[in-house]
């Protein structure tokens, strides 16, 4: 029904099917919608957050989609700047996995503020101090440079192609593309960060205060350093679960092992120094507050040294070694472990650095706060989930996006026949 | 003709050995400040308390037991040094917040705050509150309200304003008259509503003010702290959270031990070394 507009040579599943699976997550979407609309029309007191929990779900998803979006721009600054050819065979798709996460991550801020009305006053009244202000303005820059990122792909759509002017904007919007991807960059790097500088700055926040360099917090470096480090490993997780639903192999080894790879040095790396990082907070900063490790990990009913330890080790050192070393990184068993791992590692990172925070009681005579979120809030999370599905199934039917796709499959189709 | 020159630095002083938990200056203060409440208070997180009471205890069982109640405000805090970067203001992307250099005071601009929160997370102290609901009144109070003060709308955040507006009057009419405020002038409506007199509000760059004869504020960095600047002198005031370097402009009085070392976190044996610590008694400011 729809084959015209099917990249030429690539086999899809009947279009009734395809549109039954979109009507299921379809629901999903718009049960997220109509908890959006509630959070719009009725207020943020559709939520379960309160006075303690300014910062809850939302924007622990905002930060994880963030973080887990960053292979968008670490994978374009390998292959534009870095000219790791290899890398053209994902880097389209790593592309449209950050832009849903961007875009996403918009969405939820658009939901998150009390005045939705008024979001603009963060660019009209900008305080130049606030770190909130420096994302807003590189978060919406960079959403810009990877829909312009995007574009060229689209364009390569076959009935689109068609249109000469189509064809030669494409064509050339590839070529200028390394200009895009040096300028989401440099972007990504200060937004990243300054989510990053949101947790540490915070000076009456020991839990999250982090010492300086220059005016950034360490927070600040670390986060940027996380993203580039597991982004990668979201896009291969993506990647996997494309390939397992749809049963192809979209993407040739070589270029996974080398995305692996760069991604397990990165991840270890950053573990060296996020180590550092809390062991000289742990055992310098918090104490020059008056606070022990401690009191961090104790006496509530959630947050123990568990979270400490699955965020450092189990999900940090280990997937980080996993990918380094090559007989587990080239076993796709082990190699789909460690990614899962680091995906979920950090989520954990901006997790703590968004909830730990604030049920971490500061006054000597104040007490933990816990929280469970409403439905609303969950469905408004689920909802970008949703979403970032649809979009990659439309583009994986429409766009040229896999550009082996048809040479990986050709042993298996022939031997078919 | 300019009056009102001098930069103003109001203060409180709380004596806690004084309060009594009452509650006076809860009540004051909502109905001063047009604080909206909810149909049902029970869940305490999500309600507005701009000035709120605190009970903390010793800890020990009877008959040792001692209580004490600790009234809340907004801190007012002037930031690491004493340079207006207060936790919140520091942070608020829109500028919806704001420190006054000429009077101390943090202020909060509900029309220009579009409510991302960041500010209430900044703030140790708990002292911002969100309106999660649109503010309604039962039939006919609408006429109680202050004209004076705005009531707050859905989705933006407000905290204690040490009753600005009583200022901006007391300002307009010492302009009028060509002559400078004067202490008793200017109060805010949890003093005044103070039946015990442990709420004392002043301004702390006046040494002829109560408040700074009691507090007599170190106006130096403390050694080994150059965050913290206006420590008291007053062996028996201390600040909330002082250590961090927020440097609130609210403090506390207390004869007891343990409700000074419950002001602020300490390490094993902290305490003991740094429980005689005051700001120099001597001072060049
Ligand atoms: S007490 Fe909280 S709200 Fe008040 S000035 Fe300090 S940080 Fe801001
Ligand atoms: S909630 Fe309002 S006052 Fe607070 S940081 Fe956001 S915009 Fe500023």
């Amino acid at each position: 029904m729809d084959s015209a507009l099917i990249p030429e040579g690539a086999k899809r599943c009947e279009f009734p099917k395809f549109m039954l699976g979109i009507a299921v997550v379809g629901a999903v979407l718009l049960w997220g919608v109509y908890a959006m609309f509630l959070c719009w029309f009725k207020g943020l007191n559709q939520t379960n957050m309160n006075d303690y929990y300014g910062f809850a779900l939302w924007i622990w998803a905002d930060l994880a989609v963030i973080a887990i979006g960053g292979g968008a721009f670490f994978t374009g600054l390998l292959k534009y700047i870095f000219k790791i050819d290899e890398l053209k065979n994902i880097i389209n798709f790593a592309v449209i996995i950050g832009f849903i996460c961007y875009s996403s991550a918009l969405l939820i801020l658009a939901i998150d503020i009390g005045q939705p009305l008024r979001g603009w006053f963060i660019f009209w009244h900008a305080n130049v101090h606030s770190m909130l202000t420096e994302v807003a303005y590189c978060l919406s820059c960079y959403f810009a440079v990877l829909t312009i990122e995007f574009i060229p792909n689209i364009l390569e759509n076959r009935q689109l192609n068609k249109v000469s002017f189509f064809h030669h904007l494409a064509h050339n919007m590839h070529g200028v593309m390394a200009i895009f991807a040096a300028t989401g960059a440099f972007l990504s790097f200060f937004h990243q960060g300054s989510l990053g500088g949101v947790a540490g700055v915070m000076f009456g926040r020991p839990f999250a205060v982090r010492e300086s360099l220059l005016i950034w917090p360490w927070t600040f470096f670390l986060f940027t350093w996380s993203a580039a480090a597991f982004g990668p490993c979201f896009t291969l997780l993506v990647t996997k679960i494309t390939e397992a639903i749809t049963g192809k192999k979209l993407v040739g080894d070589k270029t996974v092992h080398l995305l692996a790879k760069i991604s397990g040095w990165m991840i270890t790396t950053y573990m060296v120094a996020k180590i550092i990082d809390t062991i000289y907070w742990a055992t310098v900063t918090a104490p020059s507050l008056g606070f022990t490790l401690d009191h961090f990990y104790s006496n509530n009913a959630f947050y123990g040294y568990w979270i400490l330890f699955a965020e450092l080790i189990v999900c940090g050192l280990v997937p980080g070694l996993m990918l380094v070393v090559k007989s587990t990184r080239e076993n796709p068993k082990m190699r789909l472990i460690a990614i899962i791992l680091g995906v979920i590692g950090v989520c954990l990172n901006r997790w703590v650095m968004v909830l730990q925070v604030f049920a971490v009681p500061v006054m000597s005579f104040d007490n933990w706060a816990l929280y469970i979120p409403s439905w609303q809030e969950v469905a408004t999370t689920v909802l970008p989930v949703a979403y970032g599905i649809i979009l990659i199934a439309v583009s994986y039917r429409y766009l040229p996006v896999f550009p082996q796709e048809l040479e990986l499959n050709k042993p298996a189709e022939a031997a078919a026949e | 003709m300019i009056h009102n020159t001098k930069a103003h630095k109001f203060g409180m002083l709380i004596d806690l050995d004084k309060c009594t938990g009452c509650g006076s200056c809860m009540v004051s203060c909502m109905a001063e400040n047009n604080v909206p409440f909810k149909e049902d208070e029970s869940r305490k997180k999500d309600s507005i308390t701009w000035m709120r009471v605190y009970k903390l205890t010793n800890g020990k069982s009877f008959p040792d037991t001692e209580v004490v109640y600790m009234p809340r405000p907004c801190q007012h805090c002037s930031g690491i040094g004493d340079h207006g970067h207060s936790p919140c203001v520091s942070v608020c992307p829109a500028t919806a917040t704001d420190y006054g250099y000429d009077t101390g005071i943090v202020s909060q601009i509900y029309t220009r705050c579009f409510g991302c929160r960041y500010c209430m997370g900044a703030c140790p102290y708990h002292a911002r509150y969100f309106n999660w609901w649109d503010p309604k009144w039962p039939e006919g109070m609408e006429n109680y309200l202050s004209p004076n003060v705005s009531p707050r709308m859905r989705g933006v955040v407000e905290k204690c304003s040490f009753c600005y507006h009583r200022y901006q009057l007391a300002k307009d009419k010492a302009y009028a008259e060509e002559r400078e405020i004067e202490e008793m002038e200017y109060q805010t409506a949890c003093t005044t509503a103070c039946p015990a007199g442990a709420i004392t509000f002043g301004d702390l760059n006046n040494p002829a003010h109560k408040v700074t004869q009691i507090v007599k504020p170190d106006p130096h960095p403390v050694p080994g702290n150059p965050k913290v600047v206006g420590k008291s002198r007053n062996p028996k005031v201390f600040r909330l959270l002082e250590r961090l370097g927020t440097n609130t402009k609210v403090y506390y009085m207390s004869e007891r031990e343990w409700v000074r070392k419950a002001g602020d976190n300490y390490l094993d044996g902290e305490w003991d070394k740094v429980k005689n610590h005051h700001g120099a008694e001597t001072s060049h400011g």
